[in-house]
């Protein structure tokens, strides 16, 4: 029965889930912000965040806590290798660019699906013990699962982090200047490619965070990122393509939109609502919530 | 080039039967059923590709959703033979008519979208269906339909005993789709898409209506992926949501034409031929392991063609064909 306590019990987790997917879909509207360029390997970054973290958890007996500094590295070098051997490749194709950034990083995807299978076979791993899991917090009268809630703290406290870096640093400065002109930036000496490879660092060390996170509450299996993958994409896409904080805003909506949905449907068809709520948008406003023109 | 044009137009056309004799030919030389089969899949994604290829390659509008009309022709003609008894032939009419009216209904909003807010909305919209059709009790939600079985025969699209019927129609099929793109390429509307592929304000400026390019475009590229997907279910004689409405036949669809070259005559069938029998045999030899050895190969050739091969392979064949401005 839907009581005003199930209701706000549902929207409160609904809302953590969604800061996770804004934290989630933030890596890809930098990347997308900065050079136009959707990483359709976005869901497989995080799936190897989540199999790095399982792999602390497992042989260096680290809390997923005190691994996530470690993982958002690892995924900020992986990042940056991704762009230097495959990205920039791509960008330099004449003709069907588009196509070909889609395809590149799509075969990418399938790349690490294929050896995320051979490393660690298809079995679903969760993790077995670690210090968030199974707790939940009474916060005003409503239970909130700790991991989801670690996760969303996590977000908020990356996006400030992140508008700290993109206002505060030479390198925001640079990261934004690259944004508004790729082609300029190279006159006043700054180098596009390192920024452009920075910027890639960031974005995956940013979705390695949430993995970090889900690898807490939810299984590890080398398809996992298809399906935070797709809502990764629409969140951004709802945001604005390249809005950040279009992202962030994006995210909490999509969050509160898949909770209602899942109250007054049956729960296998809870995405069809981050779905319509996509369309309607867009029919609406074509470029996003906060995209510009 | 120095050629006349109506001449080269008209070589394209004999080489194209040479092709379709030659390919006729081939079951007199391969009796091993497994390998029919893999000839029976390339010869029917090389038709589902040169569909994709009418909006996406000609008109531009990248789609990565066409798994919907392809799911839509396949449940059409199955419902209406299994629960029915419709013969699949009207429902393979059915489901193509269907499916380019629901391109259009969809085409309305989509196509005021650009660029990445269109490629996610077919794949928002293609994904809604599919999650639609697994919850859907009346046709079979998620454990799908089985084909009522009535014996070999051409009146009922059925052959348990032999895949030649089901080669000979997917050459037809493939034939007819390049066939089309052949006769539409040259035409009006081919010229139209092209324009509004490369430069829309400019298309528009001169007089080309963008919206209604776009949406024939859409029809004529649904009908004949729910053909496809008719044809499919008549192949395989079992459907379910994963098997003809997953996000991952969106990308088959797609993928041979990109490989083969976007927006060319040659490019989806030069794709599959190539593609489908390494996807098929890399899948028995290596994949069976359950090692994703299969994967690693497929994901790293397509990476690999994609950077490349940016103007795909067909680009190998004719290095001096009319260079055409891409997006």
């Amino acid at each position: 029965m839907l009581t005003v306590e199930t209701i706000v019990q549902s929207l409160a987790s609904g809302l953590l889930m969604g800061l996770l997917y804004g934290l989630i879909a933030v890596g890809l509207a930098l990347i997308f912000g900065l050079m136009d360029v959707v990483n359709f390997a976005h869901g497989e970054f995080l799936m190897a965040a989540m199999y790095a973290t399982f792999g602390c958890v497992v042989f260096l007996a680290l809390d997923p806590v005190f691994a996530a500094p470690l993982v958002a590295a690892a995924l900020f070098a992986l990042g940056a290798v991704v762009y230097l051997g495959v990205v920039s490749f791509a960008m330099r194709a004449k003709t069907n660019v588009g196509m070909v950034q889609i395809f590149a990083t799509f075969g990418l995807a399938i790349l690490m699906r294929g050896l995320a299978q051979w490393l660690f076979t298809p079995d679903y791993r969760s993790i077995p013990t670690s210090w968030l899991a199974n707790k939940t917090v009474p916060v005003f009268g409503v239970f909130l699962p700790l991991p989801q809630l670690a996760g969303a703290l996590v977000a908020i406290a990356a996006f400030g982090g992140l508008y700290l870096v993109i206002r505060r640093t030479d390198f925001g400065r640079a990261l934004e200047a690259t944004r508004e002109d790729a082609g300029a930036v190279a006159l006043v000496g700054i180098n596009r490619n390192r920024i452009f490879a920075l910027g890639w660092g960031l974005g995956a060390a940013l979705v390695g965070l949430a993995g970090a996170i889900m690898a807490t509450f939810f299984y590890i299996y080398p398809d996992v990122g298809a399906s935070f993958a797709l809502i990764a994409y629409v969140t951004v896409a709802l945001g604005g393509f390249g809005s950040v904080f279009g992202a962030f805003a994006g995210g909490i909506l999509i969050g509160l939109v898949e909770a209602t949905t899942a109250m007054i449907m049956p729960p296998a068809l809870k995405s069809v609502g981050i779905y319509a709520v996509y369309l309607g948008v867009v029919f609406l406003r074509p470029r996003g919530l906060f995209g510009s023109i | 080039m120095p050629t006349d044009f109506p001449e080269r137009r008209r070589r394209l056309l004999f080489v194209a039967a040479a092709l379709v004799v030659m390919v006729a030919a081939l079951p007199l030389f391969v009796r091993d059923v497994y390998v029919q089969n893999i000839l029976v899949l390339t010869l029917m994604y090389a038709a589902l590709s040169q569909s994709w290829n009418i909006l996406s390659g000609y008109c531009g509008q990248i789609s990565l959703g066409h798994a919907l009309y392809f799911g839509l022709g396949a449940y059409t003609s199955t419902i209406l033979f299994t629960k029915f008894g419709v013969l699949p032939w009207f429902g393979m009419l059915g489901g193509g008519i269907l499916s380019a009216l629901i391109a259009l209904a969809l085409g309305y909003p989509c196509f005021r979208l650009r660029g990445h807010y269109f490629v996610i909305a077919t794949i928002v919209i293609a994904e809604t269906a599919y999650l639609l059709f697994l919850n859907w009790d009346w046709a079979g939600a998620a454990l799908g339909i089985n084909m009522r079985v009535r014996g070999d025969s051409w009146v009922t699209f059925q052959f348990a005993r032999s895949k030649l019927p089901y080669f000979y129609f997917a050459l037809g099929l493939a034939a007819l789709t390049w066939l089309v793109t052949w006769a539409l390429e040259e035409s009006k509307w081919g010229y139209w898409w092209r324009a509004v592929k490369d430069n829309p304000e400019a298309a528009e400026s001169l007089g080309v209506v963008v919206f209604h390019s776009k949406m024939a475009a859409a029809a004529v590229s649904a009908f004949f992926t729910a053909i496809g997907g008719s044809f499919y279910a008549q192949f395989v004689s079992y459907i379910d949501p994963d098997s003809v409405m997953s996000f991952h036949f969106s990308l088959l669809m797609a993928l041979p034409a990109v490989l083969g070259g976007i927006g060319t005559l040659w490019g989806p069938a030069l794709g599959a031929a190539i593609l489908i029998p390494l996807t098929e045999l890399t899948r028995s030899y290596v994949g069976g392991s359950g090692k994703g050895i299969d994967l690693i190969v497929y994901g790293a050739l397509v990476m690999i063609i994609a950077l490349a091969r940016p103007e795909g392979l067909i680009s190998l064949f004719a290095p001096r064909r009319r260079a055409r401005v891409g997006k």
